[in-house]
C-alpha cells in the first residue's frame, strides 16, 4: 500500500486509513483527514522535509514520519 | 497573542481570566474559531481593543476580553484561543472548550474562514453540540470574493439551524450585521432548530442509555447528549473540568457510573473500541460538514489558490528558499539602519540641545549642583539616549516585521527550517517563537505555547534568548555602525552594517540549533514529536493599519517600558558615580571589582557592570556604559555616534571589545521580565534557572575564547 509520503508533487491521493495513533491521529482527523479525503501533494520544503499538502482547502505541512503513517490509494 | 501592552512586559506574567461585566445586564459572548481566520481582528473591531493580530496560527493563547455595544445591548466579548476542535487535545483546546462549556457565556460566535469553510464547520458543529446559542461568522469574505468563491448563507444557515453571517472584519457594517444576529438570537427570534449530528445507530443507542440519567442529574447545566458522547469516549480532561467547575464527580454517582458501564459494554459488544468510537465520531462530524457545504458553496475557479502556490514555489523551493529568507532579513535590517540613521541624529541633536537648555534653567535658578547632576546628567541623559537610539530603529523595524507577519511569510520560515529543528529533536514552530523574540523575548516565551510537546516547548523557551529583542538590536546596530563601518551615511555603508547584523542574527540562530541539540542529548532527552503546520493563504496587508498598529501597539509600548526602567536607572547610576567611598566612587569600586574578570572576556568592568544593572531591561546597557565612562573622564557633547565612538575609544575600546560586547549582548541572561515569564510558564524554578544559566555560560565561553584568540593575532 502506498503512503502519503510516496505522493509526488502535484499528485492527488485518497486516504485509505490512518496508522498514526494518539494525539497525531486526532490532530489529523481535526483538520479533516479521514478515510476518503483527497490529499494533494503541493510542495517540498527546501530541505525536502516537511512537505506541504492540500487538505480540504487548507495547506498543511507534515513531516515524513507522519505522512508515512497515512495510507492512500491513487 | 503577540506584542501588545498586555502580552509583553510584566503584564505577560499574569493571564488568568475573570470576566468583568460593566453592568449586570452585559451579555457574555465567546468568540471562538479555527486558528488564523481573523478571529482577533473581528474581536478587535468589535471591542476596539488592540489584541495583536497576524497571519499565522496560534496567536491567542489566553482569553482576552473587551466590551461592545450594539443597539441597546451591551456585551462582554471573550476572545478564546483558536482551535480546530474542542476535543481537548491541547492546552488551548481545553481552555476553549472549558470556556464554552462552563464560562457562562450567553452565546458563542464561531468565526470561520470563508475560503476554507468546510474544515471550519467541524468546530461549528462541535460548538453546536455543546450549546444551541451559536452564531456563525463567515469572515474573510473579501478573500473569498477575490478567489471567486460563492457562499449561500441562507442555505448553510438552514442546514445548520443557526444564524450565519458573512463578514469582512475591517468593515464595521458587516460586523454590525453580525451583532444584529447575536442580539436576535439572544432575544429568541431565531426559530430554527440547530442541527443534530446523527451518529451511527449503535452509538446513538449507547447515548440513549446514558443521556436521560445525565439530563436529570445535571439539571440542564450542560448539554447532556454531548456530555454522554464525551463520557463514552472517556474524555479525561472533561471529567476533571466537571469536577473543577461544577464540583461534580461523575464517578461517585453510582447511577451514572452504572449506566455508563452498561453503554460502554454495549458499544464493545457491537465491535467498537475506544479508538474506533472516536474515529467514528470525528468522521461523522467531517462528513456532516462536507454535506452542509456540498451544494451551498461554489468555486468558480477550480484552482483558486494558484497564485499562492506560485509564491510558495519561490519562497520555499530548494534553491531559492534559504537565499530569500536571508535576503529578506538583510533587507529589513538595511532599511532599518538606513532610515533610522537620520531621525536618530536629529533626535540626538534635539534632545541634547534641550539638555543644555535645562542646564541653563538650573543655573538660572541657582539650583544646587547635585540636583542638576541627578536630574539632568542622570535621569534626563539616560532617557535621551534611550529615545534617540532605541526609538528610530524600533519605529522602522516593527512595521516592516508586522508586514511580513501579515503577508503570511512567517509560517513559511517555520516550514523551511523545520527539518533542522527536527534534527535537533525540536519543533519547527520554534521558528515562529523566535520571530516573536525579535520583538520581546517575554512575548516569545508565551508564544511557545503553540508548541504542543512539553519537551519541545521547554527547548524553545530556554533558547529564545538567543534572538536579540528590540532592547538589544539597536545596541548591536550602534556598535556595528561605530566600529565596523564608517559613521558617515552612505548606502553601501549601511548595507554592510545590515550584512554584519544579519551575521550576528544568524549566529544567534545557529546557537539556538546547537543549544537545542545539546539539550536534547542531555537534560531534555526525547524524540521529535509529530507536527502539523498550517501554511495560511497569503494576504495583502493594509499598510495604514500595519503602521498605526506597530507604532501604537509595539513601538510606543516598548519605548515606554524602556523609559520607565531607564529613568530610575539613570538616577541610580548617577548616584553611584557621585557617591564616594574612600577615594573612589561606588561605580568605580564596582567596575574596578569586575574589571579583572571582564578583561578575560574582552570587555571591561564598566561594560560588565552595565549588563548586570541592565537586568531589568537591556535597553539601558549602553547608557550605563556611557555614564560610567563620563563620570570618570571628561564631559563631552554626545550628539553623534562619532563623538560616542571617541568616548569609547578613549576608554580603551578596540574592535575586539566591540565584538565581545555584541557577542555578550546576544548571549547572556534573559531580562527580568523574561525570567518571570519563564517562571510563570514552566511553573518551575529549575527551568527558570536553566534558562538563565545556559545563555550566560555560553556567552562567557564564547567571549573568553574569542577575546583570547583575537589577542593572539593582534
Amino acid at each position: 500500500m502506498n503512503t502519503l509520503k510516496d505522493l509526488k508533487q502535484g499528485q492527488i491521493g485518497k486516504v485509505n486509513s490512518l496508522l498514526s495513533t494518539g494525539s497525531m491521529r486526532r490532530r489529523l482527523q481535526d483538520i479533516g483527514l479521514i478515510e476518503g479525503t483527497d490529499v494533494e501533494c503541493l510542495q517540498k520544503s527546501p530541505a525536502g522535509d516537511p512537505i506541504a499538502y492540500l487538505i480540504r482547502g487548507a495547506v498543511i505541512a507534515l513531516r515524513s514520519e507522519d505522512s508515512s503513517n497515512i495510507l492512500i490509494n491513487y | 497573542m503577540g506584542l501588545t501592552n498586555n502580552s509583553t512586559g510584566i503584564k505577560a506574567v499574569d493571564s488568568g481570566l475573570v470576566i468583568r461585566k460593566q453592568t449586570p445586564n452585559d451579555k457574555i459572548i465567546a468568540v471562538a474559531g479555527n486558528p488564523n481566520v481573523g478571529k482577533s481582528t473581528v474581536f478587535n473591531s468589535l471591542t476596539g481593543l488592540n489584541q495583536h493580530t497576524g497571519n499565522w496560527s496560534g496567536k491567542t493563547v489566553t482569553n482576552a476580553q473587551g466590551y461592545c455595544t450594539h443597539g441597546d445591548m451591551t456585551y462582554v466579548l471573550v476572545d478564546i484561543p483558536g482551535t480546530y476542535s474542542l476535543m481537548a487535545h491541547s492546552a488551548e483546546e481545553e481552555v476553549a472548550r472549558d470556556f464554552i462549556c462552563f464560562g457562562d457565556s450567553d452565546a458563542v460566535i464561531v468565526v470561520c474562514d470563508a475560503t476554507c469553510l468546510e474544515r471550519n464547520l467541524n468546530l461549528v458543529l462541535q460548538t453546536i453540540e455543546i450549546t444551541d446559542k451559536v452564531v456563525v461568522c463567515v469572515n474573510l469574505m473579501d478573500e473569498a470574493k477575490k478567489k471567486n468563491i460563492k457562499i449561500d448563507f441562507e442555505g448553510i444557515s438552514s442546514k445548520l439551524g443557526v444564524p450565519v453571517v458573512g463578514t469582512i472584519a475591517r468593515k464595521k457594517k458587516s460586523l454590525s450585521n453580525l451583532m444584529q444576529s447575536v442580539s436576535e438570537l439572544l432575544n429568541c427570534e431565531n426559530k430554527k432548530v440547530p442541527i443534530k449530528i446523527e451518529y451511527n445507530t449503535t452509538i446513538e443507542e449507547a447515548v440513549d442509555i446514558v443521556e436521560p440519567i445525565l439530563k436529570q442529574k445535571l439539571n440542564n447545566k450542560i448539554n447532556s447528549r454531548w456530555l454522554s458522547l464525551k463520557l463514552l469516549d472517556y474524555d479525561e480532561t472533561l471529567i476533571q473540568s466537571l469536577n473543577k467547575y461544577l464540583s461534580y464527580d461523575i464517578f461517585s454517582d453510582t447511577e451514572v457510573k452504572e449506566s455508563l458501564e452498561q453503554a460502554v459494554s454495549y458499544l464493545t459488544d457491537n465491535g467498537f473500541t475506544k479508538e474506533s468510537l472516536r474515529d467514528e465520531i470525528v468522521s461523522c462530524l467531517v462528513r456532516t460538514a462536507e454535506d452542509v457545504c456540498s451544494d451551498t458553496m461554489q468555486f468558480e475557479e477550480a484552482d483558486y489558490n494558484a497564485r499562492d502556490r506560485k509564491i510558495d514555489k519561490v519562497l520555499t523551493s530548494k534553491w531559492t528558499g534559504f537565499p530569500i529568507m536571508i535576503a529578506i532579513l538583510l533587507i529589513v535590517f538595511w532599511i532599518t539602519i538606513t532610515v533610522a540613521n537620520i531621525p536618530s541624529e536629529i533626535l540626538a541633536k534635539g534632545l541634547f540641545w534641550i539638555e543644555d537648555r535645562l542646564t541653563d534653567l538650573f543655573h538660572y535658578f541657582d539650583a544646587p549642583n547635585w540636583l542638576h547632576g541627578m536630574l539632568v546628567l542622570g535621569v534626563y541623559r539616560v532617557l535621551a539616549w534611550v529615545i534617540a537610539v532605541m526609538l528610530p530603529p524600533m519605529a522602522i523595524f516593527f512595521p516592516l516585521f508586522t508586514l511580513l507577519e501579515d503577508l503570511g511569510y512567517l509560517p513559511r520560515v517555520a516550514f523551511n527550517l523545520d527539518k533542522y529543528f527536527k534534527k535537533c529533536c525540536a519543533c519547527g514552530k520554534q521558528a515562529l517563537t523566535m520571530c516573536m523574540g525579535f520583538g520581546c523575548n517575554a512575548a516569545g516565551i508565551i508564544g511557545c505555547r503553540i508548541i504542543d510537546s512539553p519537551r519541545e516547548r521547554l527547548i524553545a523557551m530556554i533558547t529564545n534568548n538567543f534572538v536579540p529583542c528590540n532592547g538589544r538590536f539597536p545596541t548591536l546596530i550602534a556598535i556595528i555602525s561605530m566600529f565596523f563601518v564608517g559613521v558617515v551615511v552612505c548606502p553601501f555603508n549601511s548595507l554592510f552594517s545590515a550584512f554584519l547584523l544579519t551575521c550576528v542574527i544568524i549566529l544567534g540562530i545557529l546557537m539556538t540549533f546547537a543549544v537545542s541539540k545539546l539539550l536534547t542529548i542531555t537534560i531534555l532527552k526525547g524524540v521529535p514529536s509529530s507536527f502539523t503546520l498550517e501554511l495560511p493563504p497569503y494576504r495583502k496587508p493594509q499598510l495604514g493599519r500595519v503602521i498605526v498598529r506597530s507604532i501604537f501597539d509595539r513601538t510606543l509600548f516598548v519605548l515606554s517600558r524602556a523609559i520607565v526602567v531607564a529613568a530610575p536607572a539613570g538616577l541610580i547610576i548617577w548616584l553611584m558615580a557621585n557617591i564616594s567611598v574612600g577615594d573612589l566612587t561606588l561605580l568605580a569600586h564596582c567596575s574596578g571589582f569586575l574589571d579583572p574578570f571582564a578583561k578575560l572576556l574582552g570587555m571591561d568592568g564598566a561594560i560588565l557592570l552595565a549588563f548586570i544593572l541592565g537586568f531589568p531591561a537591556n535597553e539601558i546597557v549602553v547608557p550605563i556604559i556611557i555614564m560610567t565612562y563620563m563620570s570618570t573622564g571628561s564631559i563631552l557633547e554626545l550628539d553623534s555616534l562619532a563623538s560616542l565612538k571617541q568616548l569609547l575609544v578613549d576608554n580603551g575600546w578596540t574592535w575586539i571589545t566591540a565584538v565581545c560586547v555584541m557577542l555578550f549582548s546576544l548571549m547572556h541572561w534573559p531580562c527580568s521580565t523574561t525570567c518571570l515569564t519563564i517562571k510563570k510558564e514552566t511553573q518551575s524554578l529549575k527551568w527558570t534557572a536553566v534558562s538563565f544559566v545556559i545563555p550566560t555560560v555560553i556567552g562567557l565561553i564564547v567571549c573568553f575564547v574569542f577575546a583570547n584568540i583575537a589577542k593572539l593575532f593582534l
